[in-house]
């Protein structure tokens, strides 16, 4: 993981020529530490800290009103202005693409960015994709049934640093 | 994670749990942020309808929560009684069936009775939001109140607060005392002896005294709660003048200077300037009373989000 997480952060200034106006947000709740992680790795790399921020995409779920009792909704922290900078958000896991696409409407109700870029972990493969979102930085691809579970566990939220593939339990 | 909050009505703060009140008031703490972006608002509640509906008079508390239903996408629609067909003779519960039947999905409820928001919680399907009802509770003003509290005590557990005023007539003191000593602060309550109920300790089993005099309640508080004095509810002579009432009550610089130095002032407005608050208090860095009206907003927000969300628990 450590060296997945080396590579993005190495991929991302690489690709948007060094540090200036990047500002890295991680979603709630496992892009956040990776986050911060891709942030140390960026000044350790290039000697300046890129702007780093928090989405809580909660309130823009398309499943609000089908996932039962309202979800636990937690604080967006964006303290810096997005206009005119190049957005990186981070991710443990792309699947279905609908946790980016509210990321994304809730980034445009903050300003107007110059461009935004998506980084994830583990890319579980187009074919679950419901919207047209793609990632530009990938840690790693695992391809993976429908009926699988893939967890990305840190250190932060799951005491161990894994990355695990697990059957559905069937209902 | 469990969730903060199950039910479906928020009817008053005295059948809430400790772990339901710190629920709400985290939810609030979060939607705060909301209020402070260019852009105040997000699609959280997208399609659904609120009604407010206040048989009493009302600016702030309907101005607030109508602000909380916009800033999560709800459609809010404001029925005030005077333009109802209440004045037309229709009955309570006729009106709550009409407008039910228009499938609202909240309905914000203020009534100058005790008891009517939890009637209407019986008939109809939306759920059902206390603003106000007679003298019996208020519980989003003592959610504001408490998240003011926290934001600048960072906590209640061991604060001991003053509430004075009339506490007879006041729902926000009843709403105010179960919270507060539900999260472990200490109460003192004063007034003019025929506006505090001798028996007020009946309200909770623990942590409420009431004080002989203003005196003594905010000597050493932390909190400082100054109630208005409701001169619409003051048909019969429950003390002799305004002027005495200010004079033995009203809070002073003087008598605010008996509690902590760090001692914070709330009131829940509107004030009567120079009658239960000086002005020279109301406007000093101690009064946080314009606090209290910016987290009314947060805490209506996060009412309204979590009672309309998705399946639930009924209270």
């Amino acid at each position: 993981m450590k060296r997945a997480l080396r590579r993005l952060a190495t991929e991302i200034v690489e690709s948007n020529h060094g540090p200036k106006d990047l500002y890295i947000v991680g979603i709630r709740r496992r892009g956040v530490p990776l986050a911060e992680r891709i942030v140390d790795k960026i000044e350790a790399i290039e000697g300046e800290r890129p702007l780093y921020g928090i989405l809580d995409i909660t309130l823009y779920r398309d499943d609000l009103s089908t996932v039962g009792a309202n979800p636990i909704v937690n604080r967006t922290e964006l303290e810096h202005d997005i206009d005119g900078k190049i957005v990186v958000l981070v991710d443990d896991v792309l699947y279905t693409g609908r946790t980016i696409r509210a990321a994304m409407d809730q980034l445009m109700d903050f300003g107007r960015p110059r461009k935004v870029q998506l980084a994830v972990l583990i890319d579980r493969g187009t074919e679950h994709r419901e919207l047209p979102i793609q990632a530009d930085f990938v840690g790693k691809k695992v391809p993976t049934k429908q009926t699988e579970i893939i967890k990305v566990m840190l250190k932060e939220y799951d005491d161990v640093e894994a990355v695990g593939i697990f059957e559905r339990p069937s209902e | 994670m469990e969730k903060p909050f199950k039910r479906r009505d928020l009817l008053g703060i005295r059948n809430l749990s400790a772990a339901e009140i710190v629920g709400i008031l985290d939810t609030a703490e979060n939607f705060s942020e909301i209020s402070t972006r260019e852009v105040k608002k997000v699609p959280a509640l997208r399609g659904k309808t609120v009604i407010n509906l206040f048989f009493e008079a009302s600016t702030r508390t309907r101005t607030s929560f109508e602000l909380a239903a916009k800033r999560l996408s709800a459609d809010a629609v404001n029925i005030s009684v005077s333009s109802s067909s209440v004045t037309k003779g229709e009955t309570l519960l006729d009106t709550a069936l009409n407008l039910d039947a228009m499938a609202p999905d909240c309905i914000v409820v203020r009534h100058s009775s005790a008891g009517v928001p939890h009637q209407l919680a019986k008939v109809s399907r939306a759920a059902i939001v206390n603003a106000g009802d007679g003298a019996n509770e208020h519980p989003t003003q003592a959610l504001l109140d408490a998240m003011t509290i926290r934001e600048h005590k960072h906590q209640i557990d061991g604060l001991e607060i003053a509430i004075v005023g009339d506490i007879l007539h006041s729902r926000v003191a009843r709403s105010n005392i179960h919270l507060l000593t539900k999260l472990g602060a200490k109460i003192r309550v004063a007034g003019p002896g025929t506006l505090v109920p001798n028996d007020f300790q009946y309200l909770v089993e623990s942590g409420l005294t009431v004080c002989p005099n203003v005196e003594d309640a905010i000597a050493g508080a932390d909190v400082v709660m100054i109630l208005r004095i409701q001169r619409e509810r003051q048909d019969s002579a429950y003390f002799p003048t305004l002027r005495e009432y200010s004079i033995h009550y009203g809070l002073t610089n003087d008598r605010l200077d008996l509690a902590k130095k760090d001692a914070i002032v709330l009131h829940p407005g509107p004030m009567n300037r120079g009658i239960e608050i000086a002005s020279e208090v109301a406007d000093s860095s101690r009064s946080l009373i314009l606090d209290q009206v910016k987290y009314g907003v947060a805490v209506r927000m996060a009412v309204l989000y979590l009672a309309t969300g998705g399946s639930v628990v009924s209270s």
